[in-house]
C-alpha cells in the first residue's frame, strides 16, 4: 500500500470513529459535501468560526455564572441556546447534547447544575477541537502526498 | 453581476436571497448552501437589519428568517415585512419545535418553515416555493 492509500485509510478510519463515538453526526458530513473546488477550505473556515463562537459563548456563560449578586439565568440560557444552535448546524453532536442538558439546569435556575454543565460543554469542545484538528491534518497530508480526500458517508 | 434595485428592476436572472440569522456559523453555512445552488445571497444579523435593508429599496426572491434574534426577532420582522408589502418568499428556519411557537411564526406571514439545521434537501424544498 503506498503512502497515499495509507493516509486515506487512516482518514477513513478516523472519520468513522468520530461518527461512531458521537463527536459528529450526519450534519458534519453534509458540510463536507458542500466543499468543492470553488470553496476548498469551507469546512475548516466554518469549524474555525464555530470554535471562535464557542469560546466567546463559554466565556459569557462563565462570567454570568460567577455573578455573586445573583445569576441571570436568562442570560446564561441565551448563550447556551446560541451554542446549541451552532453546534447543531455543524454537526457537533456531543457539544449539542451537553447544551440540551445545560438548558434544563438554566430553566431550573440551578447554579451548581449549570456549573457542572459548563464544565461538560468546555470538555466536549476541547475534545472536538483536538479531534477535528487531527482530521484536518490528515486531509493536508493526503493532499500534500498528491491524493484526494475520501468521501466518508 | 449582483442583482439590485427596486422590485422587477434586476439586471441578472440569478435568484437572490437574504439570510437573516444572528449566528455567524449559520450565516456561513446558509450562504454556502445558497451559493452551491447558484443563488446570490446577503446576510444580516437580526430582524431590524432585515427590515432596514428593505427600507433602503432592496428586494430579494427569498428570505431565510431565523426566529430567535436580538433587537427584532423573526416573528416581528416577518410581520413588519408583510405590512410593508414585501411579497418575497419568506422561509422560517428555526430550532424551535413547540407547535404553538411554530404556528405563531407561520401566521406572521411565512411561506414555508423548516427546522434547523438546514440541509441541501430542505433548501431545495424551500426553493420550489419561490414565486415568479
Amino acid at each position: 500500500m503506498n503512502i497515499v492509500n495509507q493516509l486515506q485509510r487512516q482518514f477513513i478510519d478516523f472519520s468513522t470513529s468520530l461518527h461512531r463515538e458521537g463527536f459528529v453526526d450526519d450534519q458534519f458530513t453534509q458540510l463536507q459535501k458542500l466543499q468543492d473546488e470553488n470553496s476548498p477550505d469551507f469546512v475548516v473556515e466554518v469549524v474555525s468560526l464555530f470554535f471562535e463562537d464557542c469560546e466567546k459563548l463559554i466565556n459569557n456563560m462563565a462570567r454570568a455564572l460567577e455573578q455573586t449578586q445573583g445569576v441571570d439565568f436568562k442570560q446564561v440560557d441565551a448563550s447556551v441556546h446560541q451554542l446549541k444552535g451552532s453546534s447543531s448546524s455543524i454537526g457537533a453532536m456531543r457539544v449539542k447534547n451537553a447544551c440540551i442538558s445545560f438548558r434544563s439546569f438554566c430553566e431550573a435556575q440551578n447554579r451548581e447544575g449549570c456549573l457542572r454543565c459548563l464544565q461538560q460543554v468546555t470538555h466536549e469542545y476541547s475534545l472536538l477541537k483536538n479531534k477535528l484538528q487531527t482530521l484536518f491534518t490528515l486531509e493536508q497530508q493526503i493532499l500534500a502526498a498528491g491524493g484526494s480526500i475520501p468521501v466518508v458517508d | 453581476m449582483a442583482a439590485q434595485g427596486r422590485q422587477g428592476g434586476r439586471k441578472s436572472n440569478k435568484m437572490t436571497a437574504l439570510v437573516v440569522d444572528d449566528n455567524m456559523v449559520n450565516r456561513a453555512i446558509h450562504h454556502r448552501l445558497l451559493d452551491n445552488l447558484g443563488i446570490e445571497s446577503e446576510a444580516v444579523g437580526n430582524g431590524k437589519e432585515a427590515v432596514d435593508i428593505h427600507c433602503s429599496g432592496r428586494t430579494f426572491d427569498l428570505i431565510l428568517m431565523d426566529m430567535d434574534m436580538p433587537i427584532m426577532n423573526g416573528i416581528e420582522a416577518t410581520r413588519k415585512l408583510r405590512e410593508m408589502g414585501i411579497r418575497s418568499t419568506i422561509a422560517g428556519v428555526s430550532t424551535r419545535s413547540v407547535e404553538h411557537e411554530i404556528r405563531e411564526f407561520i401566521e406572521a406571514g411565512l411561506d414555508d418553515y423548516q427546522e434547523k439545521p438546514l440541509t441541501m434537501t430542505k433548501l431545495i424544498s424551500i426553493i420550489h416555493k419561490v414565486k415568479g
